[in-house]
């Protein structure tokens, strides 16, 4: 089975469905000759041809809109928005339009688009370049939203948005790209969205993360006394989200630490803990606690580290949170 | 080849040059200003290859006449906005080198404290209302500052309370300048922008730093009428103008005349800045969408080579010598090299940002109790009721 990194098992899995459904096209800035911003598309235009992978002009809501259009008209559009940052001047089109079309049209008109993204901070890029805006995403009625951690669940997740009949915000743990690789099937398969992964099993406490910050996690885990038994979930879908996940695992330890990148006030962290104290409430131990991002502005790249939530942070307050 | 040839409509070359008439030390400081920005964005280039520079970055070179001789054609207090390939503007409007540097080197003596960065160069002394990391997103500013231009002066009758306007200072008729690069042509926010300043008669002049491509993308296969980008200025009512931006004498004797245009008329413009950049769009471009040769034959029309020629050689002092020599230009060398390696090191002898405190500060003007993390509350945000 070949080593991939994230950016391989994504470009894998994008050649895979293209060479399967020709009604996948890809459209961005620069996704054709120049391979893409992370280079993600890399060789797919030279593969599958400038009709296939198109280069748009510099025109977020355009890219959107257009996609939006093709999707309606039974294509399956992969648009790329270069930075999540972008989203904003293409917000109007993916909310306003995208996320309405099946409930304004009775489900006669939808919309099977999946929107890649690259996400997150972590890699020296300014704000706009480094924010994590999943919760609007999240909190859009109509959108579906990923954010796979590795390149085996990036693959398995795209594949299935790809096929997805709504659209589906695909973001991509910018930290992640090129971190590390791992073993990735050649052939086809996914990987339901909805579906959280239990990573290292537990009885004492749950943590939950996604993205980038999942590695935090588990560096913290090392960290850990032996002792200490942690169960660490990866969400991997963001919306659904797997509530029977979460909620049967904490039934089993009673104490629970959320990690995210993006800022605590109405971070996803805040629905997560939620649904936690309406389906477990007795079983709790302790309060939820998050560690994420502070209500500031993504900081430039000198302050980054500063900014997101690190090993250290969840170690404490996995602490805290045994010894409440 | 990224440009076609000039459209239709040309330069209105009139007879008597402009430049002729400015004293020799002004076309002097010009060159110096270029060359200045050339220097440092070659430094810049080096710093972000030795990782001292971070958070993305946009060199200029190639392009410096733009800056030069626009901001050279309007007035100190006239508003600026411009995109993300900033700091040849803000060296040009006046920015000290060294804040310049110490922003992308995120100190705390950067003109963000190092908050903002390489895309995100604010001056509000010099008017220079900043970079802007959105690609089009600053055109809608431009129309904004435009406004007030014309509101202070039609409406209030008095000048706006602004650093170095004494309070209830006579308002003066004054003109925006909105810089964009030509990927931000296909962004929809911009012709919002031109049609409310063609609607309203707004003093802005959206200035298109055509380069060519808008990151990899020929313009040709990114935007409509790309041999006549004038043609979108008729759409919304406004003057357009196609200017060369290769040598800057040219380039301030065509602007020149549109910026006193738009101030006196207070009416809008839009000018297709015809220029080229050596280098990637930013620090990280494999640039396989142009060829070497491409590269090179705009670096033989270099405009700060064009200009010490000029200077060397055409341009003549009252005692019929050229009013620069090979010394001269050496020497000036020399000096802006020393200038920016004094950037360099005052950017990296600066201290960083303090995190305790200026990681949350400047969210909101009256932050919220714990707001700081570092003080209460060690493993989440603001956070009332901890």
């Amino acid at each position: 089975m070949p080593l991939m990194t994230l950016v391989q098992a994504i470009n894998s899995a994008l050649a895979q469905e293209m060479e399967r459904d020709e009604r996948v096209v890809i459209l961005g800035e620069d996704v054709g000759l120049n391979g893409g911003v992370f280079r993600v598309t890399d060789g797919l235009q030279a593969k599958f041809g400038p009709d296939r992978v198109i280069d748009t002009p510099l025109a977020e809501s355009g890219i959107m809109g257009t996609a939006i259009g093709l999707a309606m008209a039974g294509m399956r559009p992969i648009p790329e928005i270069q930075f999540e940052g972008f989203l904003g001047p293409a917000y109007d089109q993916l909310c306003n339009h995208a996320a309405r079309y099946r409930s304004r049209t009775r489900g006669a008109v939808t919309v099977p688009m999946t929107v890649r993204v690259p996400w997150g901070g972590g890699i020296h890029a300014p704000e706009l370049h480094s924010d994590s805006p999943e919760t609007i995403y999240v909190h859009q009625p109509g959108l579906k939203v990923v954010c796979p951690s590795t390149p085996y669940d990036a693959k398995g997740l795209l594949l299935s948005a790809i096929r997805d009949p709504d659209p589906v915000v695909f973001f991509e743990p910018k930290r992640v790209y090129r971190s590390f690789k791992e073993e990735v099937p050649e052939e086809d398969y996914t990987i339901p969205i909805g579906q959280a992964k239990v990573l290292t099993e537990g009885t004492d406490l749950t943590l939950v993360s996604w993205g980038s910050m999942v590695f935090q996690c588990l560096e913290a885990l090392d960290t850990l006394p032996d002792d200490m038994s942690v169960e660490l979930i990866d969400m991997r879908s963001l919306y659904p989200f797997d509530t029977d996940a979460i909620v049967q695992s904490v039934e089993k330890t009673g104490r629970c630490v959320i990690v995210h990148e993006a800022p605590k006030t109405c971070g996803l962290g805040a629905e997560l803990a939620t649904v936690l104290q309406e389906r477990c409430f007795l079983h709790l131990k302790a309060p939820v606690q998050r560690v994420a991002g502070f209500d500031v502005m993504m900081p430039y790249y000198k302050l980054e580290l500063d900014y997101l939530p690190n090993a250290q942070k969840v170690a404490q307050a996995v602490g805290q949170c045994l010894a409440y | 080849m990224a440009h076609a040839t000039l459209g239709t409509r040309t330069m209105d070359r009139s007879t008597t040059r402009l430049t002729d008439q400015l004293p020799d030390a002004t076309l002097i400081q010009w060159l110096r200003d270029m060359m200045l920005i050339r220097e440092f964005e070659n430094r810049c280039a080096q710093a972000y290859q030795q990782a001292k520079i971070g958070g993305f970055c946009h060199l200029y070179t190639g392009q410096e006449a733009v800056a030069v001789g626009t901001i050279a054609a309007i007035n100190h207090d006239d508003p600026i906005v411009h995109a993300y390939r900033d700091h040849g503007h803000a060296l040009a409007r006046g920015m000290d080198p060294g804040v310049c540097m110490a922003e992308m080197f995120g100190r705390s003596t950067g003109c963000a404290k190092g908050k903002g960065g390489s895309m995100h160069m604010f001056d509000k002394p010099n008017w220079f209302f900043g970079g802007h990391g959105i690609v089009g997103a600053q055109t809608g500013l431009g129309a904004g500052l435009a406004f007030a231009c014309r509101y202070e002066h039609e409406v209030l009758g008095k000048a706006l309370e602004n650093p170095g306007v004494s309070p209830g200072a006579d308002a003066k008729k004054k003109v925006a300048l909105a810089f964009l690069g030509d990927g931000a042509l296909n962004q929809g926010v911009l012709h919002e922008a031109m049609n409310l300043c063609g609607l309203w008669g707004l003093p802005c002049i959206f200035i298109v730093e055509n380069n060519g491509y808008s990151m990899g993308t020929a313009i040709h296969r990114g935007t409509t009428m790309a041999d006549d980008l004038t043609k979108k200025a008729d759409a919304y009512g406004m003057r357009g103008e196609t200017i060369e931006a290769f040598d800057l004498l040219d380039l301030y004797n065509a602007f020149k005349p549109v910026a006193d245009w738009c101030r006196e008329e207070q009416k809008p413009a839009f000018i297709d800045m015809r220029t080229y950049r050596y280098l990637g769009h930013s620090m990280s471009d494999p640039q396989k969408y142009r060829t070497k040769d491409e590269v090179d034959s705009f670096k033989s029309r270099d405009s700060i080579e064009r200009l010490t020629t000029h200077l060397l050689t055409q341009r003549k002092g009252p005692d019929g010598r050229p009013v620069l020599n090979e010394a001269d230009v050496a020497a000036m060398q020399a000096e802006l090299r020393d200038v920016v390696k004094h950037a360099l090191e005052f950017a990296e002898q600066s201290p960083l940002p303090d995190p305790a405190t200026e990681l949350y500060s400047d969210v909101l003007k009256n932050p919220m109790p714990n707001m700081s993390p570092i003080r209460d509350y060690t493993i989440g945000a603001k956070n009332p009721l901890l």
